[in-house]
């Protein structure tokens, strides 16, 4: 049983120097000759918390690794290394992995300081309380499903509501909060003869129904039409409201996050740049590369002319990180400082221009705040 | 349940609907079924035993009789009449067609999905069986396995010894077609989402990885029942089949070994040849007709949406035709893919 | 930016275009469309899926899929009717007059073919100059897109997705076509490498003095390089005129909506607005407006009658726009916005 931890400021996820690297399939010689296989580091190093009703955005082009994070924290992925803490108890699966001397034991038993204070919480407990909703609504419903078996099936397998009456009042309620309604008229239907927004709350109505503590939004809007995406938003603005429940939200859309997320937090090759409230973040960001990404952000104003900055070339390959501050390389502010030394996350010491960022902590990883 | 009973009531008629329109899947479908009808009702549509000996008037036994003289195809070297041995042939064959053609498409899609949804040791190892399998040539690979079971002299009918082998022998392509494709719907993001929530294996397998193959696997069927069907002949023809139940090969076994050519009676090789053909051209024409209809790639919904609003997902026009039959007519313009 | 000249230099006038659907439904995708390009002028063409603006674009190049066909209307490239045309001489026009770049360049392109002989393939389709002069072509198309040279002999898979969209920008300006005709040209690519194309395509305009038409759904890449905008909505334009106009003064109730659904940047947690209801089906219209039915300002005649694409009136000043250049006129489908006479 996952206990409501008992201290107001503990956040609901807590994710701690979270590590993922995949090997590079190597060839029959690198095999033969042991050669180390290559690394895509598409997480290094990150960490983040959430609070309990709060809405993090994470933005960041392809390859950000901000896609990898959010199937980490969900189990989909196993991180390398690095700890996920959800509602104060450590997720089960890295413990296991990187300490096969641990067991789950009851809090307070011998051993190392995290066995004496997290109890431990499984991956199936895991996926109950924290639920995903992806990108493609068109592809993320099993086209030979009907809506009541997708909107079920949390329940069926994780063997809750285990009384047909019951799940059927749950999968109605769920499908009528998600929008959908009456919501007995979706029940036998199939995903093709939906609309993409009406996929897409069902979707949602698929992971509500296990009255989870934390969404997970992989880009949740970002296939649908303009005008629907805001219907969208605002359904999962009100369970936010509703239920309390806390929304990673990944997204490449710097307006999506501008008109959804408290705070935002943004990513250039597999680490954090820069993260604080959205509202600051958007008026007064710290990073170059933050600023740069507002720049050129299209906006449909035609009357308004900024200096946008146009960072030449590619995302680098994430095999190949420098050790010193990665965004260098295309960075139009970087000085001598950059290339010595990687840069952490951190507040700025002087006071830039003006604005004041005091109070709630506004962070970015770059020389230039010092 | 009622309303899983209207779901799938309402499956059958969309798929009737694409399926009767398409003559040569009705072709396949008549041949195929004409020739079970036969086999089902042989005894009576013949009015002889397969053992019966036909006489004529003075009591000799009328060898290689022809159809002139004894309607409708005449009697064998023996004086037995060529339709009934026909008729009850066709039990035989088909009957030992299907079932090696179960037996081989149950074996070949349960690898084949297991391989291709756990990867890892349990794919190469499968894989690696099915290509040793698929490197031996067949006929001689069955010839020696019958011969040496035979050779055991357990109790046990020829027949089944065959229908052992060729569904014994004939999996392997079955499970690297379904293989390709759990692979492919593996990756898809609904199994994904599954997971997600939490869904184990087996689960997994059963409601989502199964239902998208089926199709597949039930028009797979159809065309492996082709083969066995052939196989059966093949190796009835060499003599490998039970002498006192004769399918179709091993009538032309007879044919070929009591000197029916010499004889110039065709109306003892004819026949069984073209019942062959008859069922392998129905086989062949239904399934691939029904590969054409249930192949999960060409469909995204298996219905077709003409009435449904649908907002289709990509519009590449220029470099592709746009298949009208299975969206809303005029959602053609652009929809973007995700950023 | 600019725009050069006044005089057109492609001409819709009436289009309209149909498809076939199974059980000989007709649905009419593109329904009596007209708009106007000039020399050098970027048009936006936009609209939700649906709405017939890609269809719109394949009819002017005549590259419809079989089952659609162009019933009515003229498409007038320097005073010659496109639709006039046998195949043959159409093949005369396309690339070396019109060219297209599309969505997703790895669709696109050939994954067989090396890069810079797919470059070089129109050029020596139209028979403009023999090898030495194409491969010498192909160079300096490389080097205006931004592609080093020595790239020339890679294959697409071995670009990353930027440089494959500059691959199919130098493809399509091979042959120095005069109107660029994009098809979603930054959908599919990152912000950053959004705004490269979108500078490199400005920039290419500049030097060639290209006319671009951008079909696109998204209003902020409109808005950031268009000189005028043609809003479309079931098939029908609803709104057109110059980017100006149309963003900062828009008419139709449906742009309106539109421009309030996309999100602010410098206004976060305003309530951002949607459209209910969903877009007409195309073979099953309503008789008046298409946009009708899930109108908030609609009132009787809307829905008994479908409005033309007229000249904006306002209530207390007449015409905004009457007195300006033909090419400067605000033109809206919409009985509130238009000529009061019709109102009574």
């Amino acid at each position: 049983m996952i206990e409501e931890s008992t201290t107001p400021t503990e956040p609901m996820l807590q994710v701690d120097q979270l590590v993922k690297h995949f090997p590079v399939p190597q060839s029959l010689w690198g095999l033969l000759t042991r050669r180390k296989a290559a690394m895509v580091r598409a997480v290094d190093n990150v960490s983040f918390s959430i609070e309990k009703g709060e809405v993090l955005a994470l933005v960041g082009e392809s390859g950000c690794g901000k896609t990898t994070i959010a199937r980490t924290v969900i189990g989909l992925e196993k991180p390398t290394s690095g700890q996920i803490i959800f509602n104060g108890h450590l997720v089960d699966v890295v413990a296991r992995q990187q300490h096969p001397e641990f067991a789950p034991l009851e809090p307070g038993s011998p051993g190392t300081p995290e066995q004496k204070v997290l109890p431990f919480v499984s991956l199936r407990r895991l996926h109950q309380k924290a639920q995903m909703i992806f990108q493609d609504p068109y592809e993320s419903l099993d086209p030979r499903a009907t809506i009541f078996d997708i909107v079920a099936e949390g329940l069926e397998v994780n063997g809750l509501a285990r009384k047909r009456s019951e799940r059927v009042e749950k999968v109605q309620r769920a499908l009528d909060e998600a929008g959908l309604r009456p919501a007995e008229d979706y029940f036998w239907r199939y995903p093709h003869e939906l609309s993409g927004g009406q996929r897409q709350r069902v979707v949602i109505a698929g992971a509500m129904v296990m009255e989870p503590d934390l969404i997970v939004a992989d880009e949740p809007v970002s296939m649908l039409d303009v005008s629907i995406r805001a219907d969208i938003l605002n359904l999962l603005r009100q369970m936010r409201n509703q239920r309390g429940v806390s929304i990673l939200f990944i997204t490449h859309d710097m307006g999506t996050v501008a008109y959804f997320a408290d705070r935002v937090a943004v990513m250039y090759l597999g680490r954090i740049v820069e993260i604080g409230p959205t509202r600051q973040v958007l008026q007064n960001p710290l990073h170059p590369y933050t600023q740069a990404l507002l720049s050129v952000v299209p906006v449909p104003n035609p009357r308004l002319r900024r200096k946008r900055v146009i960072l030449q070339g590619e995302t680098p390959n994430p095999i190949h990180i420098p050790l010193y501050c990665r965004f260098q390389p295309r960075c139009p502010r970087a000085f001598e400082r950059c290339t010595l030394a990687d840069p952490s996350l951190m507040q700025p010491v002087r006071n830039v221009s003006g604005a004041v960022s005091g109070g709630e902590q506004h962070q970015a990883a770059c020389f230039l705040l010092e | 349940m009622s309303e899983s009973w209207v779901l799938i009531k309402r499956n059958l008629q969309e798929f009737w609907r694409a399926f009767h329109r398409n003559k040569m899947g009705i072709l396949g479908a008549l041949l195929l079924g004409s020739a079970v009808l036969v086999a089902v009702f042989a005894p009576l549509l013949t009015p002889y035993l397969p053992t019966d000996t036909i006489r004529d008037e003075s009591g000799l036994g009328m060898t290689f009789a022809s159809p002139s003289v004894h309607p409708p195809l005449g009697t064998d070297d023996a004086g037995r009449d060529v339709w009934t041995t026909l008729v009850f042939g066709a039990r035989i064959s088909l009957s030992i067609g299907f079932l090696a053609g179960f037996i081989s498409m149950f074996l070949g899609s349960t690898l084949g999905i297991l391989a291709g949804y756990f990867g890892g040791w349990v794919d190469n190892l499968l894989m690696r069986v099915t290509d040793v399998m698929l490197v031996i040539p067949d006929l001689p690979l069955m010839l020696v396995l019958v011969a040496t079971v035979r050779q055991l002299k357990l109790n046990v009918s020829p027949l089944v010894i065959l229908v052992l082998v060729i569904g014994l022998l004939y999996w392997t392509s079955t499970a690297r077609l379904i293989r390709s494709q759990v692979l492919s719907v593996k990756e898809r993001q609904f199994v994904a989402r599954s997971r997600a929530i939490g869904a184990g294996h087996f689960y997994i397998m059963r409601k989502h990885i199964i239902p998208q193959v089926m199709p597949l696997i039930v028009a797979n069927t159809v065309l492996i029942l082709s083969t066995s069907i052939l196989v059966e002949s093949g190796l009835a023809f060499l003599g490998l089949g039970d002498p006192t139940r004769p399918s179709w090969g091993a009538m032309l076994n007879f044919a070929f070994e009591r000197n029916a050519i010499s004889n110039n009676a065709w109306w003892f090789y004819l026949p069984p040849g073209l019942a062959i053909v008859w069922v392998t051209l129905g086989c062949v024409m239904l399934g691939n007709v029904l590969e054409e209809l249930l192949n999960p790639r060409l469909t995204a919904h298996h219905l077709e949406g003409g009435e449904n609003m649908i907002s289709r997902k990509e519009a590449n026009l220029a470099t592709r035709p746009v298949n009208l039959n299975r969206n809303e007519p005029g959602s053609i313009a652009g929809e973007r893919s995700g950023g | 930016m600019a725009l050069e000249s006044t005089q057109t230099l492609l001409s819709i006038r009436h289009l309209s275009t149909e498809f076939t659907g199974s059980g000989g439904s007709l649905a009419r995708a593109v329904d009596d469309v007209s708009f106007d390009i000039h020399p050098g002028e970027t048009l936006g063409l936009v609209g939700e899926s649906g709405c017939g603006k890609t269809t719109t674009m394949l009819s002017i190049m005549r590259l419809l899929p079989s089952s659609g066909r162009i019933t009515s209307g003229q498409i007038l490239y320097d005073g010659v009717d496109l639709l006039s045309l046998n195949e043959r001489e159409m093949r005369r026009y396309r690339w070396k007059e019109m060219a297209m770049i599309f969505q997703s360049a790895m669709n696109a392109l050939n994954p067989v073919v090396t890069v810079g002989d797919q470059i070089r393939e129109p050029i020596l389709q139209h028979d403009l100059m023999d090898h030495e002069a194409a491969d010498r072509r192909v160079d300096e198309l490389l080097d205006l897109v931004g592609i080093s040279k020595a790239r020339k002999d890679q294959y697409p898979h071995q670009y990353s997705g930027g440089m494959r969209q500059r691959a199919m920008i130098a493809m399509a300006l091979a042959c120095r076509p005069r109107i660029l005709f994009a098809d979603e040209p930054t959908t599919a690519l990152d912000v950053m490498i959004q705004a490269q194309v979108l500078e490199l395509l400005q920039h290419v305009q500049r030097e060639l003095g290209l006319s671009v038409m951008l079909v696109t759904h998204d209003l902020g890449v409109v808005a950031e390089v268009s000189d005028s905008v043609v809003v479309m909505y079931g098939g029908k334009v609803a709104e057109y005129g110059t980017s100006d106009q149309v963003y900062n003064s828009p008419q139709h109730p449906y742009t309106q909506r539109l421009l309030e659904a996309f999100p602010d940047l410098n206004a976060p947690g305003e309530v951002l607005a949607s459209i209910p209801g969903y877009p007409p089906r195309l073979n099953d219209l309503p008789p008046g407006c298409r946009f009708e039915p899930r109108c908030d300002q609609r009132i009787e005649l809307c829905s008994r009658l479908s409005p033309e694409l007229e000249e904006v009136t306002n209530l207390d000043h007449g015409s905004l726009t009457s007195g300006s250049k033909p090419f400067l006129r605000h033109l809206a489908a919409c009985h509130l916005c238009t000529s009061l006479e019709k109102r009574q």
